[in-house]
């Protein structure tokens, strides 16, 4: 029989060296003549093990890791065909902690499946989602959206069923699905793992999009530092054309719809919604000032539902398995299951899927394990660079939506970054405010002036030059770049400056040998 | 003979023309001219303003915007250190004043012997295995100061 490998060609195992493991495993099955295959899956997203390698046994998928190159002959003399023991040995990858206890809903079949085989995604439940909705009207799967309760995974939570209805009630000869996969954030990673890991549940989740409000063309718009997403994503989608998933007739349907891909050019605020519509016009991605919705006038002006990647992979499963099965998990006004980041400065880093409600304490120490460093955790930035700093304080906050902006933090896309307590909160807030200066978009003077002005003014503060005072210019000028700025780059860089502020006061006035120092000369 | 520079007109004109039918076609075009030269020759912003019917401020303005293109060749390899959150809670900062260090080169710029371009990146979405880089396209995690050396001297070879 034919035994099976997988190495995965995630980026994230790929920059750990997965490249050259799959390339020892393939000369040693030639040199060995044995009978075995090898399958480039996605990640699983442990990524301390990666690269992972995992072996098909007749009880399940085998695990071991982090396997480097040279450690491939060992582990075929060794009999890693057959699953057995050795130092790197995961055991069953199933019944691995860190994946036995989470929810895999979007990510079901990342890391299982080979991310370009059509064959492995149908045998893996897909395009289920798809021919149910095929069997239903455009305003019945709308419904199916709306009463899962999903909402925007890109950061600002909108209802996904109210934006999709928006634009089915909206008159206009062409009409478009643009997926935001523009993931700039710093700590997040969950839409290069399903764009490298399972492509097809994208353009699942986007044909789904198509039908549902009338739209016949999508776009991808992602990285130009994801090389390998890109790849990927292009590779599925010949595959889903030349298979009728995609084209003038979606599975053999009245229905048309395709996709291509486009590539950003290095800028952070084309991430913003209007910015990237502006961005795939072929502008300058300034944003736009709203309304008009993209819903009504979105891309070339026309009615566009614009979603974050993980929002429009979702969709299958709710379409497949139900609007109440999927709304079933969660807590609150945030339903179903969230696709965790966890990065930076932590043990256990990965990705970890689970329904709302976990506490950012259980998130960071138990799931993630606390530093790598093995120091104390100081601060969790959760959401990206526009995201609060938490300090351990805090760490009783459930994730969920609501949860965090009443400790005025945001989840936004769901990606934690840990610190350690080696990490200086006034550089961060610095840190922030230079990076908002640098990827601003111009058009608004909030965020334009008020992040360079920021800067300076912490620099003061750096220099004890009467912190107190600036402190108050700090706090001031935050405010009106929160309430002043046209959308989120200036609107929460304030977020970052006045968590790190409010939390960490200490990091933000001379230290005290220095004060005394002060006060005597006087 | 033809001359480089209607050597690099024709070579544009062929690649405007292929991509100029696609709804908004600016930045596939300007995408495809960096990967054709290395750069985007300044003598094609003209040439696509004339395709596309835009003016040529107009395709200015859209080059100047985004980080990516380059008006001239960057070094023989481009390093990209990740100077963001995610990759400065792991040493990132020490990293990257490191690599300005043993390359001599500050953000921006490339090595007086034209070996290497060093350039800031925020986020290669390695954040789960940081510090991370790219070198030529080819993703690294867990970048150390070993590894970093490596490289330095590599790249120069």
């Amino acid at each position: 029989m034919t035994v099976t490998f997988y190495v995965p060609r995630d980026s994230g195992a790929l920059a750990l060296g997965a490249e050259k493991v799959a390339r020892k495993f393939q000369a040693e099955i030639e040199s060995r003549n044995l009978d075995a295959r090898i399958v480039r899956n996605g990640s699983r997203g442990l990524y301390w093990l990666e690269p992972m390698v995992e072996v098909e046994t007749p009880n399940g998928r085998v695990a071991y890791g982090p396997v480097k190159a040279s450690d491939v002959a060992a582990l075929l003399d060794n009999g890693i065909a057959e699953g057995r023991v050795h130092p790197l040995w995961l055991g069953l990858t199933d019944q691995m902690p860190f994946l036995a206890k989470q929810t895999r809903l979007t990510f079901a079949r990342c890391g299982i499946t080979d991310p370009v085989s059509l064959e492995d995604y149908r045998a893996h439940d897909g395009l289920r989602g798809l021919e149910n909705a095929l069997k239903l009207t455009p305003a019945e799967i709308v419904a199916q959206v709306t009463e899962s309760g999903l909402r925007g995974r890109g950061g600002a939570g909108f209802p996904t069923g109210i934006k999709w209805k928006t634009v089915l009630d909206t008159k206009g000869e062409q009409k478009y699905i643009v997926c935001n996969a523009d993931e700039g954030d710093s700590g997040t990673f969950a839409d290069r793992m399903i764009m490298e890991g399972d492509p097809f549940v994208l353009i699942e989740g986007m044909a789904i999009a198509g039908i549902a409000v009338g739209a016949t063309r999508g776009y991808i718009y992602t990285r130009s530092e994801y090389p390998h997403a890109i790849a990927v994503m292009n590779e599925a989608l010949d595959v889903a054309r030349k298979a009728g998933v995609l084209g003038a007739s979606v599975l053999g349907s009245s229905y048309a719809f395709d996709i291509e891909v486009r590539v950003g050019a290095g800028a952070y605020v084309c991430g913003e919604e209007t910015a990237l519509l502006e961005s795939l016009e072929g502008r300058r991605g300034i944003v736009r000032a709203k309304p008009p919705l993209p819903a009504h006038k979105g891309l070339f002006g026309r009615p566009t539902v614009i979603n974050n990647v993980i929002s429009l992979a979702s969709v299958p499963v709710i379409l497949d398995r139900g609007a109440v099965f999927y709304k079933d998990f969660g807590m609150g006004r945030s339903r179903g299951t969230i696709p965790l980041q966890i990065a930076g400065n932590v043990k256990h880093a990965g990705l970890y899927e689970t329904a709302f409600g976990l506490t950012l304490g259980e998130i960071v120490d138990d799931i993630g394990g606390g530093t790598a460093t093995g120091r104390p955790v100081k601060a969790v930035q959760v959401g990206g660079p526009l995201g609060a700093y938490f300090p351990r304080a805090l760490f009783d906050t459930p994730f969920d939506y609501e949860a965090f902006a009443a400790k005025d933090g945001l989840i936004g896309h769901a990606g934690l970054v840990v610190f350690d307590d080696s990490v200086d909160m006034l550089k961060m807030a610095r840190f922030a405010l230079e990076f908002c200066a640098v990827e601003s978009c111009g058009k608004c003077t909030p965020c334009r002036i008020g992040s360079t002005r920021g800067v300076e003014v912490v620099d003061r503060i750096s220099a004890n030059i009467e912190p107190e005072k600036q402190i108050e210019v700090l706090t001031d000028l935050c405010n009106t770049m929160k309430f002043g700025s046209l959308c989120a780059l200036g609107g929460f860089t304030p977020y970052p400056v006045m968590s790190a502020l409010t939390h960490f006061p200490e990091d933000f006035r001379p230290a005290p040998s220095t004060h005394f120092a002060a006060v005597a000369a006087e | 003979m033809q001359s480089a520079s209607t050597d690099i007109a024709a070579r544009a004109i062929g690649i405007i023309d292929q991509l100029k039918g696609k709804e908004g076609p600016l930045l596939p075009i300007l995408h495809e001219l960096q990967d054709e030269f290395g750069y985007v020759p300044q003598e094609t912003l003209p040439l696509i303003a004339t395709a596309l019917n835009i003016s040529r401020a107009e395709v200015h303005g859209v080059f100047t915007f985004y980080h990516d293109f380059r008006d001239h060749p960057a070094g023989r390899h481009v390093l990209k250190l990740c100077r963001a959150e995610a990759c400065q809670s792991m040493g990132g900062a020490a990293l990257a004043d490191r690599a300005r260090q043993l390359l001599g080169v500050d953000w921006h710029g490339t090595t007086p012997d034209g070996a290497v371009t060093l350039e800031p990146v925020y986020c290669l979405g390695l954040c789960a295995c940081a510090p991370s880089a790219m070198l030529d396209g080819e993703v690294i995690g867990r970048l150390n100061a070993d590894t970093l050396e490596e490289i330095a001297t590599e790249v120069r070879l």
